[in-house]
């Protein structure tokens, strides 16, 4: 409890810096005053813990994000092409597919993740298994292969 | 130094406004619902991201670099979850996707 606090603050602290960019004294102030504050709430709200804090996969997650963006470009690419083909070269499609990630974090990532890679999108999540609809279905058996899925279980492993 | 960063960040700029156009085009293209979301799929990730990395290369303070970094993230963490909200309300009110792969095959025996 005390740990995630204590992050939270310099979260907090840094993104107030970089927004102000101001260093007198009044403003640095009012800084410290609104930084305890929403800390104060949040700890009375009692949603300062792992979900909103998640530090435990500070170190992992440039790593995956990096992969991620090189999805993000190779995709788009392809869905660009296939705006220019035009609809008779599509094969829309939908699966459910099982999940290997346990926790609400992985699942959330995984899900995001599928989602924000253009030409598939997450419809449904549920338990261990994942409804997704894409726009080739040569996405969609990718997604079956589970190279993603496998890389959010290892992030979540800690 | 500074022409050459403009001329970069022209580039940028114009990628992305040429991928946005793509999105836009691909929104009336394609056939239903879901296909569509695809495509303004590509919109909202590598279009805004290279938009924001174009203004990024205009701006040499390192603040206005930060801000921008946040708006990134900001979009990059929002728009998924807006498009699984827009799938999900739209597959539970009972909207079926237009063709699964064997009706695909189907239509294109049916064609030849």
């Amino acid at each position: 409890m005390m740990r995630y606090t204590l992050s939270i603050t310099i979260a907090l602290v840094l993104f107030w810096l970089m927004n102000s960019g101001m260093f007198t004294p009044i403003i640095l102030m009012l800084g410290v005053v609104s930084v305890a504050l929403v800390v104060f709430i949040a700890r009375r709200m009692d949603v300062v813990d792992y979900e909103s804090v998640p530090f435990h996969l500070a170190f992992r997650l440039p790593r995956y994000y990096g992969w991620l963006m090189k999805e993000i470009v190779l995709s788009n690419i392809k869905v660009v092409k296939h705006i220019v083909l035009g609809k008779a070269y599509i094969s829309p499609s939908m699966a459910t597919i099982k999940i290997c990630a346990k926790t609400d974090m992985g699942k959330v990532i995984l899900a995001n993740s599928i989602t924000l890679t253009p030409g598939t999108v997450a419809i449904e999540l549920e338990d261990d298994e994942i409804t997704v609809h894409a726009l080739l279905h040569e996405d969609l058996e990718a997604l079956k292969a589970g190279e993603m899925d496998r890389r959010v279980c290892q992030l979540e492993k800690s | 130094m500074d022409m050459f960063m403009e001329i970069l960040s022209g580039i940028f700029l114009l990628t992305g406004a040429l991928l946005i156009l793509a999105g836009g085009i691909g929104l009336i293209r394609f056939p239903d619902f879901y296909t569509r979301m695809h495509a303004t799929g590509v919109t909202d990730t590598l279009a805004s991201t290279m938009i924001i990395i174009g203004m990024m290369l205009l701006n040499p303070g390192a603040l206005a670099i930060m801000k921008l970094v946040i708006i990134l993230l900001l979009i990059l963490l929002t728009s998924p979850t807006a498009g699984h909200a827009l799938a999900k309300a739209a597959f539970r009110s009972g909207l079926k996707p237009i063709s699964n792969n064997k009706s695909q095959q189907e239509s294109k025996s049916s064609k030849r």
